[in-house]
């Protein structure tokens, strides 16, 4: 099947090893990854700062590019969540009927990659082997937004050799909010301790989730702390295989954002 | 407007917050009584099959009222009228207060009780009364030890939900005693009671807000879980309720809906203990006198505004406050407001302006979990998403400051680089090579000026050497 990447634009600046595992990890699953280079930003950062009007050509664009694209995949569930429930209002708002339609699609035919693997393909088992303890962040957008449910729970508890555990207090706010974690940094700490206490207590050498943003936030607590624990995006588990793992990044060591050569 | 929904002395949240986060009494306190009452409401609505439905239902009649509220308001004072009530329409808080105020006097009393009530507490009215000469008492348990404490309310169900029973304790032996006085729960209610007994038995005046006000009977329904509200509403003489316009159902038969959604998402009860609905006034039973005062105090303001009126459908639960991250650690003096919480990040800022409370909407991780308990569907995180939005603006066109905002400034370069490939890629570049002076040892530990709010306890990955796009392309090259 053909399947469109929507890197995100942080993934492609912060976190390209995330897209690398999707495109691994698709087209070892048999099918056609093609990635539409025109494709920038969704506008999420934007719209959730209250800069709608700047939002607005963002939204735009992204039709555009994505436009002829029957499937879209996005290891993002925030940004997936931007297109699927925020681009009907930003379209709605901008009265333009070609881009409420253009949006009204796009909904229906962009998934995170959880989504994309279990509805769409259908799969559960991706054949993935992953060595390790992890235990899984339910992001907020991906949970309330998306309702992935346990989605990725599933797609986890298949990976051989790993060593699931649960979160307590899975789906409490990591405190990340995009600009929140700066406008109101005290209590976003105040939240991300909360979250590190309980990453911690589950004994996990690596914390997983739908989202690099909310992993950038609990990671940089975690690297802050010389906690000895990784935060790993699920696509870089599920690509991993006994005969190319993807590993452990060291905490801290710029090791997370190793581009792996092609 | 003198009177408004924002403490002017309460700086803005994240100040406000700093300060609050530092509290370890009350923010034990609060994180023990949300985390109880979140447990709670969480068991007695997966108990019900049909808990969506209602949901539904909720949102869907309270649009609709919304939607042709003019009409509504006028049935509402006729059947007021007929059944012998007296309705007054105030603009703002202060005229609110000034038509109590006046009946008050006319009834040449010293003295009201008071059911607990938000929209009395928003406009300040005990405030007004006692400066015209008349205590306005609290009954309220909660409410009380708020009032004798001196303090302010700092949850919408629960005004002294930052307060343990010590700190409960210390504040009754202050002001009402007995000195003796211990903090077992049944003493203290037992106190209050004594306490609050006498002065029911001689008010002559009863003041209450309202849950909801039926425009089809003219019949006003308070819930409260004490009885207390009852016997303000049933002894005085003469009852007066200040009633929000939003408070509004069209028929009697709506009511079936909330008194559902309602006692389950705030106090977790399955049916709420005391529920009192009265008609206007007659001779033979409870007050002689009803007035309702109808209030507005920027509420058809927030009407105007297509996407934020859903704010206006709130009954005043609290569910969103017990399940907020940020509520939870800031408790709910930070928002500087009578409606904390999520609730009151979108609600004070449009009843109160921008101005005064314009760094609510921002107080929020946008985690959505107010959204998913809402028992009436209000969609806060797009609500607060959008009233950012509103908030930026306003500030930009107020001064050049708000103009030259950073952030402000920033965002729109970023906008602009985003417009194009060209330009993003060059962005994508230029990032990784400005980053040279902070990067040490594979991680970011310091960044200047407003970023530095993350580097505050969070590490900062670099921008790696190769974005996605150009391994993409390079793989593609070499194929």
């Amino acid at each position: 099947m053909r399947i469109a990447l929507f890197i995100t634009c942080f993934n492609d600046t912060l976190f390209p090893r995330t897209g690398q595992a999707v495109v691994r990890l698709l087209e070892r699953l048999g099918h056609e990854v093609v990635f539409p280079l025109e494709q920038t930003c969704c506008g999420q950062m934007h719209f959730n700062s209250g800069y709608h009007d700047e939002a607005l050509p963002l939204v735009r664009r992204f039709a555009r590019v994505f436009r002829d694209e029957p499937l879209i995949v996005s290891p993002s569930g925030s940004c997936v969540a931007m297109v699927r429930d925020h681009y009907p209002h930003v379209a709605k708002e901008s009265g333009d009927p070609e881009l409420i339609e253009a949006v009204r699609t796009l909904g229906e035919r962009t998934f995170e990659l959880s989504e994309l693997l279990i509805d769409v393909l259908g799969l559960g088992d991706v054949g993935a082997y992953y060595p390790h303890r992890v235990t899984y962040h339910p992001s907020c957008h991906a949970l309330r937004m998306l309702h992935i449910g346990d989605k990725p729970l599933q797609l986890l508890r298949a990976v051989r050799g790993i060593d699931l555990v649960e979160l307590p207090a899975a789906e409490q706010c990591c405190g990340f909010g995009g600009t929140f974690a700066i406008k109101n940094a005290d209590t976003s700490i105040a939240m991300l301790d909360d979250k590190l206490t309980n990453v911690q207590e589950t004994g996990a050498e690596v914390c997983t989730a739908a989202d690099n943003s909310c992993l950038m936030h609990i990671g940089g607590g975690l690297s802050r702390q010389r906690a000895g624990v990784s935060a790993v995006h699920l696509a870089e588990i599920l690509a991993s295989t006994e005969a190319e793992p993807f590993g452990v990044p060291a905490v801290g060591s710029g090791d997370a954002i190793t581009v792996v050569r092609a | 407007m003198t009177t408004s929904a924002s403490w002017p002395d309460v700086p803005a949240f994240p100040l406000a917050a700093k300060s609050a986060l530092a509290d370890a009494q009350m923010r034990r306190n609060i994180g023990m009584a949300t985390s109880t009452i979140r447990e709670k409401r969480t068991g007695v609505v997966e108990e019900m099959p049909d808990w969506e439905q209602l949901r539904e239902a909720g949102r869907a009649l309270k649009e609709r009222t919304l939607r042709h509220l003019d009409e509504h308001l006028l049935t509402l004072e006729e059947s007021v009228t007929r059944a012998g009530g007296v309705v007054h329409w105030a603009r703002d808080g202060d005229e609110a207060n000034a038509i109590v105020t006046r009946i008050a006097k006319s009834k040449g009393v010293s003295e009201v009780v008071k059911v607990k009530s938000m929209a009395t507490v928003e406009i300040e009215l005990n405030e007004a009364l006692e400066a015209a000469g008349i205590t306005a008492l609290e009954t309220d348990l909660a409410e009380l030890i708020v009032q004798l404490g001196r303090d302010r309310p700092s949850h919408i169900l629960v005004p002294a939900i930052h307060r343990n029973r010590a700190e409960i304790r210390d504040i009754f032996r202050r002001t009402i005693g007995p000195e003796t006085l211990t903090d077992e729960p049944a003493e203290l209610a037992e106190a209050a009671r004594r306490f609050l007994r006498e002065r029911f038995l001689r008010a002559r005046v009863g003041v209450s807000g309202a849950n909801f006000a039926v425009a089809e009977t003219g019949a006003i329904a308070v819930l409260e879980s004490e009885g207390n509200g009852r016997m303000c509403t049933t002894l005085p003489e003469t009852l007066i309720t200040v009633c929000g316009i939003e408070k509004l159902v069209p028929a009697w038969q709506d009511l079936e809906v909330f008194l559902q959604l309602l006692p389950r998402s705030s106090t977790a009860e399955r049916m709420n203990p005391y529920t009192t609905l009265w008609s206007g006034a007659r001779d033979d039973d409870g007050p002689r006198e009803f007035h309702l005062v109808l209030l507005d105090n920027g509420r058809t303001d927030s009407l105007a505004d297509e996407l934020a009126r859903q704010t206006l459908a709130c009954i005043r639960c609290s569910a969103c406050l017990n399940v907020c991250p940020v509520y939870e650690r800031t408790g709910g003096h930070a928002y500087g407001s009578v409606y904390p919480g999520p609730i009151g990040a979108i609600l004070t800022p449009q009843l109160a302006g921008m101005r005064a409370a314009g760094s609510l909407p921002f107080a929020s991780s946008l985690c959505g979990a107010c959204y998913e308990v809402c028992p009436v569907k209000i969609d806060i995180p797009t609500v607060l998403v959008h009233l950012r939005d509103r908030s930026n603006k306003e500030r930009a066109a107020a001064s050049l400051k708000g103009r030259l905002d950073p952030e402000r400034l920033a965002l729109k370069a970023v906008a602009k680089g985003f417009a194009t490939r060209g330009r993003y890629e060059r962005l994508q570049k230029l990032g990784r090579l400005g980053q040279w002076p902070l990067a040490r040892k594979g991680k970011i530990e310091r960044l200047p000026g407003e970023l530095g709010g993350w580097t505050k306890a969070r590490d900062l990955m670099p921008i790696p050497d190769q974005t996605f796009r150009e391994w993409w392309v390079e793989r593609e090259a070499s194929r």
